[in-house]
């Protein structure tokens, strides 16, 4: 297996600039200084070329912060990004920019992202032309090829995105992605929005698609049972941080970090009949004052006094790796 | 005993595309303390038959037929004063998003007293205390101090938390609970359903629980009903329905689900898509996109059929027989 893509130590910080008078405040000897987010906090995972890598957390954690670095959409902060071996850091470089055609993104909102004013046609062949993928003058045909390709009808082409439901509109958007021809998509939260029916169609699509096309995914969402359907690994995030990485079955039937088994634990489920909800305690903290040590210590039940003063790593065994003291020494 | 009865409920929109039939002919009744999840997907009239039962559809929407037996009074025929009088009083109503029931600029004591006083004659320390033991109750810490603070200094699970306490205050026999946990986090959603079904089983209340999410009725319902454009195709336990679904809606929407140990396989899907509610086919709404659909389907439209006690269906070819049901 070689890896396709390969993060090392990706950072992400956010700081919030002070402003006229806070800087005016701070000369005269106020306590006022920026605050800071570290929204990715050095995550390092690596995606096989034709794996379906699943990344899960819920809001804040900073998954979505992570598709769009790999997307090159946001710059980084530190750490390197490697596509096929090749540093795209730099969104800026030559390399990245190669990079960036290969690596497309389906959001979660197709409204949002879909240029209302353009018909269907423009919106998918548009920066197929550009890179040359096809001509102006063929560009219809190319274009109806792809939306067959996702399910739908290429009558459909010379409409405007407000015409279809929100399944469809979900569609066009994967079939934008498409048009560029990638081998990797980054799918942020890309069902979450869509009815229960209609997500199962998207779902089969998106593997109907792996198979046809080989791409390989990397899917963000915070819904567990979707993760655990599609993905071949899964990265658990927690407040910024990577807490775990293992294959799918591993970590469904025996997570090891206790917030990915509060996570796994919480999820409602059909068949589990009449549930008695257990919970964790308390709600995420807030990342612009996040705990010291481990992130998850003030909700953890196995917390001791190490996971207050230490941060833990992120160790590699028998090939699952978790963030956690309970699995390197103990808490004392 | 029942708290509450819907027979046969209608509420249109008359719009200039015509006239959408958003709930049409809704039945089902509900009992102290009892939990019913009402099931459907956006555009099944879930959340118009929540709506109605308070009477807060807005024009071009009407209620314009039917009962809402409400403790022996109809509702749908009650003076918009006494409404008023229930309405956050007797029976209570949980929005989605909990910034549609606070008011930003109010403080959070504020709010909760003037509910308390708007139904009853106390004094204000006596509301104040009622407010601080509500929102002890759906977990708040140092629920005393909280009082003072705005909406806006609360996370997304905590204002949710303070909208179920405000909906507690007056001791409600009646809940109706619009999709509340949609907008939460996994861990926060499974603290208030823990905190719900406590209160559902202490008090007494009954609550009808809005949700497109079925695995969330899976742990919290006692009865569900499965709604598809404006009508309940199934009803009946919890656990009958979901083990042995009798409507090809219900059954392709619980193969819609994924995760439940069939990884990585194809997800049985239901084929096209929810109907035009202002143009819905002459028979069964749901014919255009059944695997079992015939003749008679496209034709004539099923009534609903009581298969067993308390587990009723709207289909010509129900997938289960009467009699057989777990």
């Amino acid at each position: 297996m070689t890896a396709m893509l390969e993060l090392d130590a990706v950072s992400r910080q956010f700081v919030k600039k002070l402003d006229a008078i806070e800087k005016l405040a701070k000369t005269l000897g106020a306590s006022v200084s920026e605050s800071c987010v570290n929204a990715v906090d050095s995550a390092s995972f690596a995606v096989a070329r034709g794996e379906v890598v699943g990344l899960v957390g819920e809001s804040g954690c900073g998954k979505s912060t992570l598709g769009r670095m790999v997307a090159g959409l946001l710059p980084v902060s530190g750490g390197t990004i490697r596509f096929e071996g090749v540093d795209v850091t730099d969104a800026a470089s030559e390399d990245a920019k190669t990079a960036r055609l290969r690596i497309q993104m389906i959001f979660q909102d197709p409204m949002s992202s879909l240029n209302p004013r353009m018909k269907v046609e423009e919106i998918v062949g548009e920066a197929a032309v550009y890179h040359g993928l096809t001509t102006r003058r063929e560009m219809s045909a190319y274009v109806a090829g792809i939306l067959r390709q996702v399910g739908l009808d290429p009558a459909y082409a010379q409409r405007f995105p407000h015409q279809f439901s929100g399944g469809q509109r979900q569609r066009i958007g994967i079939a934008r992605a498409l048009a560029v021809r990638p081998d990797f998509l980054i799918c942020d939260e890309s069902i979450a929005a869509l009815d229960v029916s209609i997500q199962a169609q998207v779902i089969n699509l998106f593997q109907d698609l792996r198979r046809e096309l080989d791409l390989t995914y990397l899917f963000i969402s915070h819904d567990l049972s979707v993760i655990e359907h599609i993905a071949d690994r899964v990265v658990v995030m927690y407040l910024g941080r990577i807490v775990e990485i293992a294959s799918t079955e591993a970590l469904f039937d025996a997570p090891q970090h206790p917030y990915t088994q509060a996570l796994i634990d919480q999820v409602p489920r059909l068949g589990a009949g009449r549930q008695t909800y257990r919970t964790i305690k308390g709600e995420i903290p807030s990342p612009l004052a996040p705990p010291p040590g481990c992130h998850f210590h003030p909700r953890c039940p196995m917390a001791g006094p190490r996971c207050q003063r230490e941060v833990p790593v992120l160790r590699n065994s028998a090939g699952r790796s978790v963030a956690c003291h309970l699995h390197d020494g103990g808490t004392q | 005993m029942s708290v509450l009865e819907v027979h046969n409920l209608q509420t249109h929109f008359f719009t200039d595309a015509g006239v959408v039939k958003a709930v049409d002919g809704v039945d089902f009744a509900l009992n102290e303390g009892e939990v019913l999840g009402l099931v459907g997907e956006s555009g099944s009239g879930k959340s118009v038959t929540g709506f109605s039962i308070l009477r807060l559809v807005d024009p071009p929407g009407r209620v314009v037929g039917g009962h809402i037996m409400f403790r022996g009074q109809d509702l749908a025929q009650l003076p918009e004063a006494e409404m008023r009088r229930l309405r956050g009083n007797k029976i209570a109503m949980i929005f989605q998003d909990p910034m549609m029931t606070l008011n930003p600029v109010l403080r959070i004591d504020t709010q909760m007293i003037e509910a308390v006083r708007a139904h009853e004659k106390v004094s204000a320390k006596a509301a104040r205390d009622r407010a601080i033991s509500a929102l002890a109750k759906v977990g708040i810490p140092s629920p005393a101090e909280r009082l003072d603070a705005y909406p806006h200094q609360f996370s997304g699970g905590m204002r949710q938390r303070v909208a179920i306490a405000i909906a507690l205050l007056n001791g409600p026999d009646l809940i109706v609970a619009d999709e509340p946990t949609t907008a939460l986090d996994v861990t926060i959603q499974s603290q208030i359903l823990a905190e719900i079904q406590e209160l559902a089983r202490d008090t007494g209340t009954a609550l009808i629980w809005i949700t497109h999410d079925l695995a969330v009725v899976a742990g919290l319902a006692d009865r569900v009903a499965v709604m598809y454009a404006g009508r309940i195709v199934e009803t009946g336990q919890t656990d009958a329905v979901l083990t042995a679904p009798g409507h090809p809606y219900s059954v392709g929407l619980l193969g819609s689900i994924p995760g439940h140990g069939q990884r990585g396989e194809r997800l049985t899907q239901i084929p096209g898509m929810a109907p035009n509610m202002a143009h819905l086919p002459p028979g069964c709404a749901f014919a255009p996109r059944c695997f079992n659909a015939d003749e008679r389907c496209r034709s004539d439209a099923p009534g609903i059929d009581e298969i067993d006690t308390g587990r009723a269906l709207r289909c010509h070819h129900p997938l289960i027989t009467p009699g057989v049901s777990a």
